[in-house]
Formats: C-alpha cells, structure tokens, sequence
C-alpha cells in the first residue's frame, strides 16, 4: 500500500467547506461533517437527508456547505449517493468523493434499506453517520441507536421505566456482514483517528463507512465544553470502541482503558442522571458482554 | 477564499421576488453567528504553543491560524461552546463573560 501524509491539525487545509452553520454552540455532529470536509477536499459532493446537518446547513438563504451539498429524502441517503456517483463517473469527472452525512436515526432506522443496496452494489461512495444516539434535530426521540437507560422524550425517565428499554443496535456489525470494502467506528473525542480513517476511507476503491460518536450537548443534558472530553470518556469506558473492517477483517484500535469510570461517565450526564445502581449495573453488564465477544471474535 | 464572506440580502417582499431555483449557490452566508454567546474564548499568546488542538475541535470551524504560529477566534461565527479552552492542554484559553452592549 502506497504511504501517504497523514492530515494532522498542523497540515490539514485552512479552507473550511463547513462554514457559519446554526448547529447549536459545542455540537458534536457538525465537528465531525467539519472534519470530513476538510479531507476529502472541494471536489466532493454531499448529500445529507433530514437531520440535525441538514437543518443546520441550508437555512434559507444560507448555504452552509461550500462544495456542493443537497439534502437527499430521509430514507434515500444511500440511492441518491450511488445515483450522485454514476452521475458523475458519466460526465467524466472520476477524481471526485461521493460523501453522505446522516444521523444515526437517519442511518440505522430509516435509512438503512438504500445504505444497504448502495453497500450490495459496491458503488464508490463515503457514508457518514455521526450517532448522537437519539432523533435530535425533532427533538430527542428515541432511534435504534439509543442506548439502554437514555432519557428521551419517546422514552421518558419515571416510576415504570428508566428511558429506554432496549439496547444499541450493532449497526457496524451489521454493515460488515455485507462485506463492505471498508467500514470503521470513530469518535469526536479521538480525532486524529477520525482524521485517519476518513482519509483512508477517501482512497478506498468501493463503499466506505464511518460512524462516528458525536456528542449532542442539547440533547444528552451536558454543558457544551464537554463534548470533545465526553466523547472521548466514552471510548474509554467503553461504551463505545474503535474498530475497523478490511479485507474481511474486524480490527479493534483502541483497548478498553479505563472500565470503572462508566458511572461516574453516565452521571454526568442530563440524559442518564435518573439511574439507579441496578440501571447502571445492566450497561454494565452490556458492556462486559459486547467487548468480551468483540475480544474473542476481532482481538 | 478561505472562509466565506457576508453578503447583502434583501427579503423579498412578495412572492414573486424569490428566485426561482430552490438554493443559493454554495457558501452563500447573510448574517453571522455572534450573540449566541455568554462566554467568549480569550487567546493569551505568550502561552499559546500553536499546536492547534483548539483549531481542530473547533465545530464552527471559528479558530484560525496565524501567521506566527498561533490561533486567532473569528467573533462573529464563535458561539461561545468553551471547547477550545476546555481541551488546551496549556491553559492558554480563557472563557471571558460577554458584556451587554447597548
């Protein structure tokens, strides 16, 4: 494999495609959309279904992107990224990205039939899902990516029930089993891996996918300076991992580093204050679960 | 163009004055973000190591470098989030309270 430059903070672009957005002060989704931007570069042509980017992004007269960017229909990310793509192989212009920026309600639950026939046709298209782990652009329902415990307004904290009943879904599990050419798991709060597998998934000749851990400070009840940290705090607890797929090959980047600071992670947090010990102790258990599998079967 | 610039709009008054195309074209921007803010980010230079840890996490992509190897914030699009100060790794970030301007 050819070695090529890293993009590091020091020798990234200065030019922003990402620019003068209303996303709300310290959000997590749009750093990610931001960064992506900044590697593939101007010659890249977004699409973006309904979600929190969209609704940030093209506020009448405003146009937040610039390169060219379009919203797409929410459950056709994934068709319209393959149609952008043949559009463009026909005119000629080769050199070019094909990016899709959806959420993870716009990924895992609505989106997901056309993510997976653009996946089965193995079109040359960058879909992005940043997963702030709840519908936030209506207002934080509930979406497959919810974790257990989550407040949300569809899965209201009370007497009956703490939030949301059932877990994560394993959405990076599942775009594998289509044995996609490349697919990889990343987080705001370890951004140089961000920046690395983006620029990979820039050179992969096929479908490449990224879903990337974006904090929410509005929905998920967290002060706004925390996004970065959060998300990184995450990681390490283990809530959420880092891992890649290639060559048919799961890969895990980061270890679990430091499982006893998961309660103290999830008490920071508005979204899961209502946690009882029994509450905290069934994601834990979760969590013990998913990496001991993830170990056996990647590690 | 790094950035794009500000330009003038005027709200059309009757239906007929929209355009006729359903979008502008790319990076056309009419008004800024300032006034979201409570706190806004104070670079103190002298600490200020240029690694640009700040630049990268910044959403709003509202951190610049400069041209001695430092950062400046573009006021007008910074809402005020604290990132940058909260993940300076030498202090050189600090949140100021907005005074109220008349």
């Amino acid at each position: 494999m050819v070695d090529i430059k890293k993009i590091t903070a020091k020798n990234m672009t200065d030019k922003e495609f990402f620019f003068g957005h209303k996303a709300c002060a310290g959000c997590g989704g749009s750093l990610a959309v931001r960064l992506a931007m900044k590697v593939f570069g101007e010659k890249t042509f977004a699409a973006l279904p309904a979600g929190c980017m969209s609704a940030v992004g093209f506020i009448f007269p405003q146009m937040a992107f610039l390169n060219n960017a379009i919203i797409s229909t929410f459950p056709g990310t994934g068709s319209m990224l393959s149609g952008m793509r043949a559009g463009l192989d026909a005119l000629g212009f080769h050199d070019t990205h094909v990016v899709g920026f959806a959420g993870d309600g716009g990924t895992a639950d609505i989106g997901l039939q056309a993510l997976s026939g653009a996946i089965d046709r193995g079109d040359r298209i960058i879909y992005i899902c940043y997963d702030n782990e709840a519908y936030m652009n209506t207002g934080v329902q509930k979406s497959g990516l919810t974790p257990y415990g989550t407040k949300t307004t569809t899965s209201p904290a009370g007497k009956n029930l703490s939030g949301a009943v059932t877990h994560k879904k394993n959405l990076f599990e599942i775009i594998a089993a289509h044995d996609i050419a490349y697919a990889a798991t990343a987080s705001v709060g370890y951004p140089q891996d961000y920046l690395n597998k983006l620029s990979k998934a820039a050179r992969v000749n096929g479908t490449s996918y990224i879903h990337i851990y974006a904090t929410c400070p509005t929905g998920w009840g967290t002060p706004t300076e925390t996004s970065v940290s959060l998300a990184k705090e995450a990681v390490d607890c283990g809530l959420w991992y880092l891992a890649e797929y290639e060559n048919s090959t799961f890969k895990i980047n980061r270890k679990l580093t430091k499982p006893e600071l998961l309660k103290e992670h999830l008490l920071k947090q508005g979204r899961f204050k209502h946690l009882t010990d029994e509450d905290i102790k069934v994601i834990e258990s979760e969590r013990d679960r998913k990496w001991e599998r993830m170990l056996e079967k990647w590690g | 163009m790094l950035k794009p610039e500000i330009k003038n709009y005027v709200t059309p008054k009757h239906i007929r004055d929209y355009p006729t195309g359903p979008s502008f074209e790319a990076g056309h921007l009419v008004s800024i973000n300032a006034g979201w803010r409570t706190f806004k980010p104070v670079v103190d230079i002298n600490v200020c190591t240029g690694c640009y840890q700040c630049y990268l996490l910044c959403p709003d992509g509202a951190i610049s470098k400069t041209d001695n190897k430092k950062i400046e914030f573009d006021y007008s699009f910074c809402k005020g989030c604290g990132v940058c100060a909260h993940e300076c790794s030498f202090n050189a970030i600090s949140m100021v309270k907005e005074e109220l301007t008349k």
